[in-house]
């Protein structure tokens, strides 16, 4: 099966036209020692055959999950996905003739008003690709914006985040510091201040972080605010439903993946990393950004704007190589709020405190289950158990439940550690199948 | 319905749309210094006010599904609707990245990888990368740890002067300095300047092929050996890769490195500007640094494999854009070897028809036979009735058609430029409606420039003042009410 709907008369008349006798000839350029013979790769299919391959790979159950780490099972309303699927969204390209893509560049333009709403921010990009790179450029911009040479990061922060950055910061000087988690499970601010040299370029705080605490965003503020350290927030998006936002406490920049919004799973992408930041920084900001603006006639338009930052028009001095980002994932994000509004999000905040809440204080209330870390959690919080947690969680695999992410893992000292998220999908009746089936092992 | 006002302007205080069950008080209360109390502005509206206002933004735009879209560079072909259908299953959909239950997600990324191996003839690939961008920048790490493992501290990348702003962009990042090589007159490579240019200081050098006129490089052989002798490495940007499929593979030309744009080649959509997919695929000398985790089979399970530590590390948060890759394997398993070969020679039949029939009535700065895409340059009509690139873009907007990518390549290498480029997935008879109106949109240049430098005129707003949006930039909706 393939796409074209050459007819052999169709290629007859065009190659006439073009004055070849064969398609053949027209890859006539390619030298012969490089043509290919065969392609080793099996015949076509038809669609009904592809549809049953798909099938046959995903023909099982799904499991109870209480996974989190960075991505997470939400409740996504069906009008997400019927807009994004309209064709005129998704199978159009970037809006560079912003006379054709109003559509696009209006949600998009929606889509930064909402991640400053959200944030707190004064303005915000037209997406990254997803919240750890977003981090990663963020790293970098608050090192355009100081020259300073070194980086502060959370021992809490998603270690692949950290693995991200550390890949990008890579071709410049830059030196990242690791500033531990207190027994609280919040970043240790006695260390973060005496590290927080003149030289510091940023400090990243994760909120909630890794371990799901809750970070004091308002102390952190208070150290860095005033230097010319950038202060940089990487948030969970759904968190600000019920948290104060980074911007209340004079963040530089606030990163994050839109992926709660909305956004299916789909094993890690894709997702879409937003990316806010000050009016002051803006010509320093990676990343596309639409802007309102007047037509001849003088209506009102939309248009990607002040891309004398960006690679296609700066080349090696752009502000970052990124071009195609994720907007349809960042439409998908800006039509979830709309639908969920402002009533909605306060309620899917309180859902995902209350329901994670109550599955803490049920696990807490098992033989030999402790909670980890003292500190304020949203909708993720660290088990501690009397054994390895790899034992524990194979065995409730085996009856259906995914009950949490191995610490040990990521973080040898927490090899006894599970990571459980619970967000606003998961009922009463779900913790309890959770809890009976945890007393049965 | 007035279709000019954003969603923050549509319903009303207390209005809304989607709701969920009350939470049940778990006893804990949000602590006072972090709970928010000033909640977001965001939309107040009904599920129908929603739905009729997105309606109304997707109707402003063109799309495949709507117009021909002959985009140069970005391969817009029809996206099949099965891929979506494939990509939304509830068992892929749903997956978590961290999950233990991963088999199927893990054998889609494996046979993807082989079928790239095959199609490109490289020993090895990663799904990481989640654009082109992304890929470059994975693929310029590559060859900078190789350099660093051999001992070479190399400065120096080359790239065309043709090439996409995308690759000096990433050189940059990844600590290299840039060195632009010449075109020549049929717009490959010059193989004296480059040359010129191979110090034992350069890293590698970054080419496109078909390069971005659309000409085959037809001296890769002798550059990748230059390069190659210089202890420099080949690294093959894949935009244009549609043109190769089933009929020649990087692999074979020299790259020691390549990215596929899976959002180009392999059909997954656009989505406005994105998600993409960025595969990255190396020679075996390379194969120890890719990011990590890789997917490994053994005997008829797959693992992920996090221990290699020469890896360059990670770039996206998980394995990258999945539900791009489900959705190009589902491509190109029904495609096959001979849909593929079919796909490349009607892409190629369709550019050379269209470079046949404007042949008359536009230049062609380089005139070297095209493969899929063409670059023709308004310089004629320029010349004779001041019109530009844009001009005859937003002209082709009033006949329906999206305009070619303009200005692409830059002005420096050649004037006023308009790259086509048709795919296979478009008939003859929208090619030859297309080929119709550039040979009108010729002649009113001639007889009415004004009828260009007005247009467009029937869309929902016509020329932009980009100007004034940058230097006054109104970059968010704020409302009024505090
Ligand atoms: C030749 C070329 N290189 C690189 C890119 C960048 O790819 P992406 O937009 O997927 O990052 C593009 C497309 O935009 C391109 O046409």
């Amino acid at each position: 099966m393939n796409y074209t709907p050459h007819t052999e008369r169709d290629i007859q008349h065009m190659l006439n036209a073009i004055g070849v006798a064969s398609t053949d000839e027209l890859f006539a350029p390619v030298p012969e020692s490089l043509r290919l013979n065969a392609l080793n790769l099996p015949p076509g299919i038809s669609e009904m055959e592809a549809t049953a391959f798909v099938h046959s790979l995903t023909d099982r159950e799904t499991s109870l999950s209480f996974l989190g780490g960075g991505a997470y099972d939400h409740f996504s309303p069906s009008v997400v996905d019927a807009i994004i699927s309209r064709g005129e969204f998704f199978t159009a390209y970037t809006p560079y003739q912003p006379e054709v893509s109003q559509g696009t560049l209006r949600a998009i333009f929606e889509f930064q008003s909402m991640i400053c709403e959200l944030t707190n921010m004064e303005v915000a990009n037209a997406s990254m690709y997803d919240g750890a790179s977003a981090l990663a450029e963020a790293v970098l911009m608050a090192v355009r914006l100081n020259n300073h040479t070194r980086v502060l990061l959370p021992r809490s922060l998603h270690p692949f985040y950290r693995r991200v950055v550390a890949t990008y910061v890579r071709g410049i000087d830059l030196e990242l510091v690791d500033i531990p988690w207190s027994d609280s499970g919040t970043l240790d601010i006695a260390i973060l201040k005496r590290e927080l040299t003149d030289n510091t370029a940023a400090v990243v705080v994760q909120n909630p972080n890794f371990l799901g605490v809750l970070e004091s965003l308002d102390e952190i503020g208070d150290l860095v605010n005033n230097t010319r350290t950038a202060f940089i927030a990487c948030v969970n998006p759904i968190s600000l439903s019920a948290i104060r936002p980074p911007g209340d406490f004079g963040a530089d920049i606030v990163i994050g993946d839109g992926q709660p919004l909305g956004l299916p799973l789909s094993y890690g992408g894709p997702y879409v990393g937003f990316f806010a930041s000050r009016d002051a920084h803006v010509r320093k900001m990676p990343g596309r950004i639409c802007g309102e603006t007047t037509d001849v006639d003088g209506k009102r338009g939309f248009v990607l704007t002040l891309q004398t930052r960006e690679q296609h028009i700066r080349r090696e001095r752009a502000t970052s190589n990124i071009c195609t980002n994720q907007t349809l994932c960042a439409t998908a994000a800006t039509v979830y709020l709309s639908s969920i509004g402002p009533q909605g999000f306060r309620e899917v905040g309180e859902l995902n405190w209350h329901q994670s809440h109550r599955a803490l204080q049920a696990l807490t209330a098992l033989d030999g289950v402790r909670q980890k870390f003292s500190g304020p959690i949203f909708n993720e919080f660290v088990l501690e158990i009397d054994r390895k947690a790899s034992d524990v969680l194979t065995a409730l695999q085996h009856r259906g439940i995914e009950a949490g992410i191995d610490l040990g893992r990521f973080y040898p000292t927490l090899e006894n550690c599970i990571l459980t998220c619970v967000t606003e999908k998961r009922t009463d009746a779900d913790i309890d199948r959770l809890i009976d089936a945890w007393r049965a092992l | 319905m007035n279709r000019d006002k954003l969603i923050f302007e549509r319903g009303a205080s207390g209005r809304r749309c989607v709701a969920f069950p009350a939470a049940v008080d778990s006893g804990t209360a949000i602590p006072e210094t972090m709970r928010r109390d000033v909640p977001p502005n965001l939309p107040e509206v009904s599920e129908l006010e929603l739905v009729r206002h997105y309606t109304a933004l997707s109707q402003m735009n063109f799309s495949i599904d709507t117009h021909f879209y002959p985009l140069g560079s970005c391969t817009m072909k029809y996206n099949p609707r099965v891929h979506e259908k494939a990509a939304r299953i509830p068992q892929i959909a749903g997956l978590h990245p961290l999950s233990e239950n991963a088999q199927p997600a893990l054998q889609i990324l494996w046979e993807m990888e082989q079928v790239l191996k095959a199609v490109s003839g490289m020993d090895g690939f990663t799904f990481q990368p989640t654009a082109g961008a992304q890929g470059e920048f994975v693929g310029i790490s590559l060859i900078a740890a190789y350099h660093r493992a051999q001992g070479n501290a190399k400065k120096v990348v080359l790239i065309p002067d043709s090439a996409h702003g995308t690759n000096p962009a990433t050189a940059a990042i990844c600590g290299y300095a840039v060195q632009a090589i010449k075109s020549t007159e049929r717009g490959t490579v010059d193989v004296e300047d480059l040359k010129a240019h191979l110090t034992e200081e350069v890293a590698g050098l970054m080419l496109t092929n078909p390069n971005t006129f659309g000409v085959f490089e037809d001296e890769i052989e002798d550059i990748a050996a230059l390069v190659h002798d210089a202890g420099g490495l080949l690294y093959y940007d894949g935009a244009n890769l549609n043109a190769f499929l089933g009929q020649c593979r990087p692999g074979d030309m020299g790259f020691d490195v390549v990215h596929i744009n899976l959002h180009k080649t392999f059909t997954t959509p656009h989505g406005g500007g994105g998600p993409g997919s960025g595969p990255v695929g190396v020679k075996q000398a390379l194969l120890p640094f890719l990011p990590l985790p890789v997917v490994l089979k053994e005997g008829n399970a797959f693992k992920l494999d996090f221990d290699r530590p020469e890896s360059i590390g990670k770039v996206s948060s998980f394995y990258g854009n999945f539900g791009m890759v489900i959705r190009a394997l589902v491509y190109a398993k029904m495609l096959g070897a001979e849909g593929m070969r079919r796909t490349s020679e009607m892409a190629v039949l369709n550019a050379n028809y269209i470079a046949a029939k404007l042949d008359p009535h536009y230049d062609r700065p380089k005139n070297a036979q095209p493969m899929h895409e063409m670059v023709f340059s308004a310089s004629r009509q320029k010349k004779a009735n001041g019109i530009t690139a844009t001009d005859i873009a937003k002209r082709l907007i009033d006949y329906g058609v999206h305009p070619p990518t303009i200005y692409f390549p830059l002005p420096n290498v050649a004037p006023e430029t308009m790259l086509i480029e048709p795919t296979e997935t478009e008939s003859l008879e929208q090619v030859d409606d297309f080929v119709e109106a550039m040979i009108q949109i010729a002649k009113e240049a001639e007889e009415n420039p004004d009828l260009l430098k007005e247009a467009p005129h029937a869309t929902p707003v016509r020329r932009l003042d980009e100007a004034t949006a940058a230097r006054k930039p109104i970059l968010r909706f704020k409302t009024n009410n505090p």
